[in-house]
């Protein structure tokens, strides 16, 4: 919007944005929702519910081999120890990436993605071009995100069609055993929990 | 129903777009149309698939020229039409009072008991297991085979592995099913399985190199291959 004041010819409204503004009106005159859930949920996904709940499940996953064990085993639970459950992330399997096995996650029908530790997905991960083409050329892909991978590293497209939804455990990069729980999870990016990317290394974020 | 939303393995969409810093929400529109669409689904939407097969029926050239969250508003706006809570005439008149009075507010209802209801079901895990005494039918390692049907309701059965032949990978549990079921019938829970292809079983000549596909499957998705077949 302009920074005009709002009395002096303000720019219109965009259609979707009066469209809101009347339904919104409707289904609260009809008893159907509460404006007051609408503001919670907004800012609980705006503020609270992002990548950094992912970051801090692998970073605890990289320093504790016994949490990476049960994590593996049965992913919803153990990020459940972390306080992280809810809405689309009834049953979470987490996927381990090494030097010879590289997983991404990809929901060519829709946008299926796991909102307790991720938040709300990208738009790049919602749009065609990444729907399409992350099942039949993966590595195309990664090498726009600038992952270049060996032809001997096994790649496994996971297509989450059903309601498990899926997170990837980024293999720790080198040079981080001298690193807290904390500074390891600032290494964790939302990408490499898809798996398009690698962890950052710490001299990035240094 | 084979729509424009099945996009697995089409070419031509080009690069991936990506967006440093994006927000969560672009425009404040966008949030308003999230939270009452979590409220409704909760309330009033629970036909198996009813949010996503709303979305899949926009017509395929609205479908690729809409943002995300404008398909959740067109999807969210044909469902209360088709349960018969709002119609068409009072959703555009009211369109066209907000475009006329630019000022006039939203009203507002805020009971906090129900808010606290909405958020306690959202951010609350709901097991998707259904202890119900059904059986898997296959174990990991089986070869199976995708069947290939084309229904016109919603499925999970993405178009690009019908017919494909894969195995069993991982045994997720019996969990409700999501396609759209004949009028009438009821739709049973079922086993869940990751099943693994070889990307040359699904692209042939096309493929890159050692890759594998995972697709979540319900069991009814599945036929088994016999050995030497």
């Amino acid at each position: 919007m302009s920074g005009d004041h709002e009395t002096h010819n303000p720019e219109p409204e965009p259609y979707p944005a009066l469209r809101t503004k009347a339904l919104e009106s409707l289904l609260v005159e009809k008893g159907l929702i509460d404006s007051g859930a609408i503001d919670e949920i907004v800012r609980t996904y705006e503020q609270d519910i992002g990548p950094l709940n992912g970051a801090k499940v692998v970073a605890r996953a990289w320093s504790d081999p016994d949490y990476k064990k049960r994590l593996l085993a049965n992913g919803t639970d153990a990020i459940a120890e972390m306080g992280f459950q809810g809405a689309q992330g009834a049953e979470i399997v987490v996927l381990e990436n090494t030097s010879q096995l590289h997983n991404m996650v990809v929901c060519t029908l829709c946008s299926c993605y796991p909102w307790p530790i991720l938040g709300l997905p990208p738009t790049w991960y919602k749009s065609a071009p990444y729907r399409s083409r992350a099942v039949i050329e993966p590595r195309a892909v990664l090498e726009e995100f600038g992952l270049e991978l060996d032809d001997s590293v096994e790649v496994r497209v996971w297509d989450s069609t059903a309601e498990v939804r899926y997170m990837i455990l980024p293999e720790r990069p080198q040079g981080t055993d001298a690193l807290s729980e904390a500074e390891l999870a600032d290494l964790v990016t939302r990408d490499s929990m898809i798996g398009v990317a690698r962890a950052k290394s710490p001299a990035s974020v240094a | 129903m084979n729509g424009i939303h099945d996009m697995g393995g089409m070419h031509g969409f080009g690069p991936v777009e990506r967006e440093e810093n994006e927000p969560v929400f672009h425009e404040k529109w966008e949030g308003r149309v999230y939270g009452m669409t979590r409220q409704l689904r909760q309330f009033l939407v629970t036909d198996a698939g009813g949010f996503r097969y709303a979305i899949e029926r926009i017509p395929p050239a609205t479908y690729l020229a809409s943002s995300y969250y404008e398909k959740w508003l067109r999807a969210v706006e044909s469902l209360l039409m088709e349960n018969g809570v709002i119609t068409a005439e009072e959703l555009d008149r009211r369109t066209a009072f907000y475009k006329e009075n630019p000022q006039a507010e939203v009203p507002r209802s805020v009971d906090p008991q129900r808010t606290a209801e909405v958020m306690r079901r959202i951010l609350t895990r709901a097991p998707l297991h259904k202890e119900i005494g059904v059986k898997p039918r296959f174990k990991v390692g089986d070869a199976v085979r995708a069947r290939s049907f084309n229904p016109l309701g919603h499925t999970r059965l993405p178009r690009y592995i019908r017919g494909k032949t894969g195995e069993i990978a991982l045994y997720h549990g019996v969990h409700d099913f999501e396609d759209t079921v004949a009028a009438g019938t009821e739709a049973k829970p079922q086993p869940v399985y990751a099943v693994s292809f070889d990307a040359a079983e699904v692209w042939g000549d096309s493929a890159e190199v050692n890759q594998r596909i995972y697709i979540d499957m319900w069991e009814s998705y599945l036929e088994p291959v016999k050995e030497g077949t």
